[in-house]
C-alpha cells in the first residue's frame, strides 16, 4: 500500500483510512488519536479517543468529564491494532504526556511526530527516535535563524535581570501547558528556592505536573498578593495577560517571554517584550533536520510551520518531501489570541 | 565581546532611562580594563574604525549556506546582520578557542587591512554565539542604533563614583579609549584626568519653563529679556593649542562635537572664548524657520552647495570663557557687556548678537512676546518661538538651576482631532494603550473622511491616561498586534484637543502634512467627532505667515 493511501490529509486532519481513525483531528470524528494535550491538537467532541493518561487527563482539565464518548489511555512502547494498522505510541518530549504515532500497515511504518524537541526537558519524558519509511514533521521553526541554543543561559539571563532589578516584578510570558513548568523546572535546576507565583490561568494545569511527580518547589497563586510584596519576585503568566491591565496589580513590571520566537528581534519588539527568553518547546533548525536524517525515512511530509524552507532542504538532500497543508494547528506558543484574559474586569 | 553584546542585547529592548542606566553602570562595575573602555567608546561614538560593507557580510554568509534558505531568512528576519547573526553555522571545533574581547576586536579592527577583513571577520563570527555575532556586525558595519545618547553613556560612567554627569562631560575632550584613567578616577584610585583640550565644552545652563503664577514672585527689574529662537542651541569654542594655533570646536547642548558639520562657521570664530548661542540659518539676513535648518543638522558630509542654500548663522547670547579667563562666575549682566563687546571684535557678518528686549513690567513683555514682529524681531519674527528671562546676577551654572533661567513660549497651536488608533505603551505604561494617532476630517462635508495627521504619546495626565485606556479597550473595532483601531466615527469617538509647535509639508504622511512636538492639550469628551477640525484648517496654518493667528482660528 502506499504511504498516502495509509494516511491522509482531510479538511478534518490526517486521516488513516485502513485504520479507521484520524490522527489530531481539527473537527468532531468516530475515532481520534491524539499526540498531545495542546488546544489545537487535543480538542473536545470526538466519538473514541486513544492517547496518553496525561494527554487525556488534560483534556479532562480543560473539557470537563465528557469531552469524548469513550477514551483509551496508551502508554509508550504500547501497540495496539486498529483496522488493518497497528499503532504504537512514543515519547515526543515536547510536553508531559505527549507522543509521536508510528502507524504500522504490512511492511510501511510511518511516524506522526506531533509536535516534538529533541532539547532536554526535565518535565516530560525524552524525544525517542523512531526509524521509519515516512517521517512526518511539524516546522513551527522550520528556519535556519532558529536556534534556541542553552534554555539553562535563557534562565540565567532572567535570574541576573532579577538580581539587578529586585524593587521590580519580573512577568515571565509562558504557554500555561508544558512551557510554564519547564520554566519553572529550569529556574529550580538553576537553583532559584524563593516561591514562583502563578497566574490563575495556569494553576490547574500546573498542579497536575506537580500531581504527576514533577518537582517545581513552592508555588503561589499571585491573585491576592500585595503589590510591594511582589518586588522583586518571579509570576508566571500566558502571553497575552503580560501586556494586559492585570499587569497593574505588580510593581514596575518587567515583561519576559519565553518562547522560540524571541530568537527574531522584530517579533520580540513587536510584542513589547523587555526581556526576550529564547525557549522552545519545538526542535529548531538544528534539530529538525538531524532528527529528520536519523530516523532514516526516504519520504518527508511537513505539516504546520515553515514549510518551504523544511521542504527545500530535504530536497537538497535528495529526500522525497512535501508540504500537507493541514489548516487548524497553530503555534500555540505565539502569544496573542489562544489563551483568553485580555480585558479588564478579568480577575484570572 | 560577548559580555558586551549582552549589554547590547539588553539595552536594545529595554525602554526606561534609569533602567538602562543601571545595565550599563553594572556592566562597567563587572567589567575589567579595557573592554569596559572600549564599551564606552562605542556608546558614546568615540571609536573610530574602517566599517564593513554589508557586501561583505553578505559573500560570507553566501559562502556558508544555501542561498534559497538564506532568501527565506532573510525575509523572514528583515535585517542583514541579524540574519547572518542567526544563521552563521556553528564552527565544527570541539576545543572551541575563546570568543574575542571587546578590546580585541577594536583593536585588530583599527589597523587591520581591507584585504584580511572577511578571514578576520568570519573567525571572530565562528568563536562567538548568537547575540555576540549580532552585535559584532553592528559594530563593524557601523550600524550600532540602540536608542542609547553619549550622555547616557558618560552619566551611566559617572555613576561608578557617585559622580555627577557635568564632571564627566568636562574632562571628556581630553580623554581617550579605552580611558584608563577616567575610571581608576570614577573609581578612587587616580587622579582626576586633566582636560588638556584646547577648546574644551563647558556643562549647559539651562531654563524652567515659567508659569503664570510665578510672576507674582519675580520682579521684572531683576531680569534681562531675549527672544527665544527656534534654531538649535550650541556652544562655540576657540582656544590656543600648544603650537598657538587655533583650535574651534562646536558641541550640541549635550557636549556632542557637531564641528564636522558646520565648517563654514569655523573661520568665523578666529578668537579664543567660548560662546553659548543659537545655531540658526541666515538667508538675505533673515532667520530662516528651524524646518530649513533642519536640512543642516545630522550630516556627515557637507556639499558646498549645502554650505551656499543653507548659510549657518551664530546667534551670540552668552559668553563663559574669553582667553584663558572663565567667566562663569561672574553675573550675567556682566557677562552680557563682554559678550558685546567680544562679538564686536569679532566684526563677523556670520556671528551676531542675540538682541535684548526693553520691558518695564510684565505685561509690557507679555504684549511683546504676543507680537515679537513690532517688539523688536522684525521680520525674523517668525523664527522665535518665546521669550527668555534671565537674572542680571545669574551666575553661570550647569544644569537648571531654579529661579536664574526661565522660558517663556508662545502659545502653542491647538486643533480638535479625533483619535484613530491607540497603541500599548512601553516599559511602565506597557498595559496602557498610551500611543494615539489622530486625524482631521477631508473630503466633502456629506462624505467626511478621518485622514491620520500625527501621533502623540504625552501630554495626559495619569487619570487621563486611565480614562482613554478604558475609552480604547471599550472601543475597540479590531486588532492589529498591538495596534487597535478605535471607533471613529461622525458621531462616535473621543475628540483631542491637540497641541503642537509647528507644521510642515510631509510626503511621508497621507494627509501631506507633519506635526512638531505634538502632543494631547485636553481631552474633549463634550465634543462629538463631526464637530473635529478638517485638513483645510490645518493647510491654512502651514501656509500662515502669523502662526499665532492661524492657532486661534484653528481652536475650538
Amino acid at each position: 500500500m502506499r504511504p498516502q493511501d495509509i494516511l491522509t490529509p482531510q479538511p478534518a486532519g490526517l486521516c488513516c483510512k485502513p485504520g479507521g481513525f484520524h490522527i489530531d483531528p481539527v473537527r468532531p470524528v468516530e475515532r481520534a488519536v491524539i499526540t498531545h494535550g495542546h488546544s489545537d491538537h487535543a480538542r473536545a467532541g470526538h466519538g473514541a479517543v486513544l492517547a496518553t493518561q496525561e494527554t487525556l487527563d488534560m483534556m479532562r482539565l480543560r473539557y470537563g468529564d465528557n469531552f469524548a464518548r469513550s477514551t483509551q489511555a496508551i502508554a509508550y512502547g504500547e501497540e495496539v491494532r486498529l483496522g488493518d494498522v497497528t499503532v504504537k505510541f512514543h515519547p515526543a518530549g515536547h510536553v508531559l504526556g505527549s507522543a509521536q504515532v508510528a502507524v504500522t500497515c504490512k511492511d510501511t511504518r510511518i511516524v506522526a511526530s506531533g509536535d516534538y524537541k529533541d532539547a532536554p526537558d526535565p518535565t516530560c519524558t525524552p524525544f525517542e527516535l523512531v526509524p521509519c519509511d515516512v517521517f512526518i514533521t511539524e516546522a513551527t521553526f522550520g528556519l535556519p535563524v532558529f536556534r534556541h541554543g542553552d534554555a539553562a543561559d535563557q534562565v540565567k539571563k532572567l535570574l541576573s535581570s532579577v538580581k539587578l532589578f529586585p524593587e521590580r516584578a519580573h512577568l515571565v510570558g509562558a504557554y500555561s501547558l508544558g512551557k510554564a513548568q519547564r520554566v519553572i523546572a529550569l529556574l529550580r535546576a538553576a537553583g532559584y528556592d524563593a516561591p514562583i507565583y502563578l497566574h490563575g490561568a495556569m494553576e490547574k494545569i500546573t498542579r497536575y505536573y506537580q500531581s504527576r511527580g514533577i518537582e517545581l518547589g513552592e508555588l503561589r497563586p499571585v491573585k491576592g498578593m500585595k503589590k510591594a510584596d511582589l518586588a522583586g519576585t518571579i509570576t508566571l503568566a500566558p502571553p497575552s495577560a503580560t501586556s494586559d491591565v492585570w499587569t497593574r496589580r505588580f510593581p514596575d513590571p518587567l515583561t519576559a517571554f519565553a518562547s522560540g520566537w524571541m530568537r527574531v528581534r522584530a517579533r520580540a519588539r513587536q510584542g513589547g517584550i523587555e526581556l526576550p527568553l529564547v525557549i522552545s518547546d519545538h526542535a529548531d533548525w538544528d534539530g529538525l533536520t538531524a532528527t529528520i536524517e536519523a530516523t532514516g525515512a526516504g519520504e518527508i511530509w511537513v505539516t504546520h510551520g515553515q514549510e518551504d524552507a523544511l521542504v527545500h532542504w530535504c530536497t537538497t538532500r535528495g529526500l522525497a518531501a512535501r508540504p500537507l497543508d493541514l489548516v487548524g494547528y497553530g503555534d500555540e506558543d505565539s502569544g496573542e489570541g489562544d489563551v483568553v484574559a485580555s480585558d479588564e474586569g478579568n480577575e484570572a | 565581546m560577548n559580555r558586551f553584546a549582552e549589554l547590547l542585547d539588553r539595552l536594545a529592548y529595554e525602554p526606561g532611562r534609569n533602567n538602562k542606566l543601571r545595565l550599563i553602570t553594572n556592566y562597567f562595575r563587572e567589567v575589567g580594563d579595557p573592554d569596559r573602555g572600549y564599551a564606552l567608546a562605542a556608546l558614546t561614538g568615540a571609536l573610530s574604525f574602517k566599517h564593513a560593507k554589508p557586501g561583505l557580510i553578505r559573500d560570507l554568509i553566501a559562502e556558508r549556506t544555501d542561498p534559497t534558505l538564506f532568501a527565506l531568512s532573510y525575509d523572514y528576519v528583515g535585517d542583514l546582520s541579524e540574519t547572518v547573526a542567526l544563521m552563521w553555522p556553528k564552527g565544527r571545533l570541539h576545543n572551541n578557542p575563546p570568543p574575542p574581547s571587546l578590546a580585541e576586536v577594536v583593536t585588530t579592527l583599527r589597523t587591520l587591512g581591507k584585504a584580511e577583513m572577511p578571514k578576520q571577520l568570519s573567525r571572530w563570527l565562528d568563536d562567538l554565539d548568537e547575540t555576540g555575532r549580532w552585535a559584532l556586525l553592528k559594530l563593524v558595519t557601523g550600524a550600532m542604533r540602540i536608542g542609547i545618547s553619549a550622555r547616557l553613556a558618560k552619566t551611566a560612567a559617572a555613576a561608578l563614583g557617585d559622580n555627577d554627569a557635568h564632571e564627566v562631560e568636562l574632562i571628556w575632550p581630553g580623554l581617550t579609549p579605552p580611558y584608563l584613567d577616567l575610571f581608576a578616577w570614577l573609581e578612587g584610585h587616580g587622579e582626576k584626568p586633566v582636560n588638556l583640550d584646547p577648546a574644551p565644552f563647558r556643562p549647559v545652563m539651562l531654563a524652567h519653563a515659567i508659569e503664570d503664577t510665578d510672576f507674582s514672585n519675580l520682579d521684572a527689574a531683576d531680569y534681562i529679556a531675549e527672544w527665544k529662537w527656534d534654531g538649535i542651541r550650541v556652544q562655540a569654542v576657540s582656544g590656543r593649542d600648544a603650537h598657538d594655533n587655533i583650535v574651534t570646536r562646536l558641541y550640541s547642548r549635550s557636549g556632542e562635537d557637531i564641528t564636522g558639520s558646520f565648517p563654514d562657521l569655523l573661520p568665523s570664530l578666529h578668537l579664543p572664548g567660548a560662546i553659548d548661542g543659537e545655531l540658526l540659518v541666515m538667508r538675505d539676513g533673515r532667520v530662516q524657520s528651524f524646518n530649513v535648518l533642519q536640512q543642516r543638522l545630522n550630516r556627515k558630509a557637507v556639499s558646498p552647495r549645502l554650505i551656499k542654500e543653507y548659510p549657518i548663522h551664530l546667534r551670540a547670547y552668552d559668553l563663559l570663557g574669553e582667553g584663558e579667563t572663565d567667566l562663569r562666575a561672574l553675573p550675567f549682566a556682566e557677562r552680557r557687556g563682554r559678550l558685546e563687546a567680544f562679538v564686536a571684535r569679532l566684526g563677523d557678518p556670520k556671528v551676531d548678537l542675540s538682541p535684548t528686549i526693553a520691558f518695564d513690567n510684565w505685561e509690557a513683555l507679555a504684549s511683546a512676546r504676543r507680537d515679537p514682529a513690532s517688539a523688536g524681531a522684525g521680520e525674523d519674527a517668525e523664527a522665535v518661538e518665546g521669550v527668555m528671562l534671565k537674572r542680571r546676577d545669574a551666575l553661570y551654572l550647569p544644569g537648571r538651576p531654579r529661579g536664574q533661567w526661565w522660558k517663556w513660549k508662545r502659545d502653542p497651536h491647538i486643533i480638535d482631532a479625533v483619535l484613530m488608533y491607540a497603541q500599548r505603551g512601553h516599559g511602565k505604561r506597557s498595559s496602557y494603550y498610551s500611543d494615539y494617532t489622530f486625524g482631521v476630517w477631508t473630503g466633502a462635508a456629506d462624505d467626511a473622511q478621518l485622514v491620520p495627521v500625527g501621533k502623540a504619546y504625552f501630554g495626559f495626565t495619569d487619570e487621563e491616561l486611565l480614562q482613554i485606556d478604558r475609552f480604547v479597550r471599550r472601543n475597540t473595532t479590531e486588532k492589529f498586534g498591538p495596534v487597535r483601531h478605535v471607533v471613529h466615527e461622525p458621531d462616535q469617538g473621543l475628540v483631542l484637543e491637540v497641541a503642537f509647535e509647528g507644521l510642515q509639508r510631509s510626503t511621508r504622511h497621507k494627509s501631506g502634512v507633519a506635526m512638531r512636538f505634538p502632543r494631547i492639550n485636553r481631552l474633549r469628551w463634550d465634543k462629538p467627532p463631526r464637530e473635529a477640525d478638517r485638513l483645510e484648517t490645518l493647510e491654512r496654518m502651514l501656509k500662515s505667515t502669523a502662526p499665532s493667528e492661524a492657532s486661534q482660528e484653528g481652536a475650538h
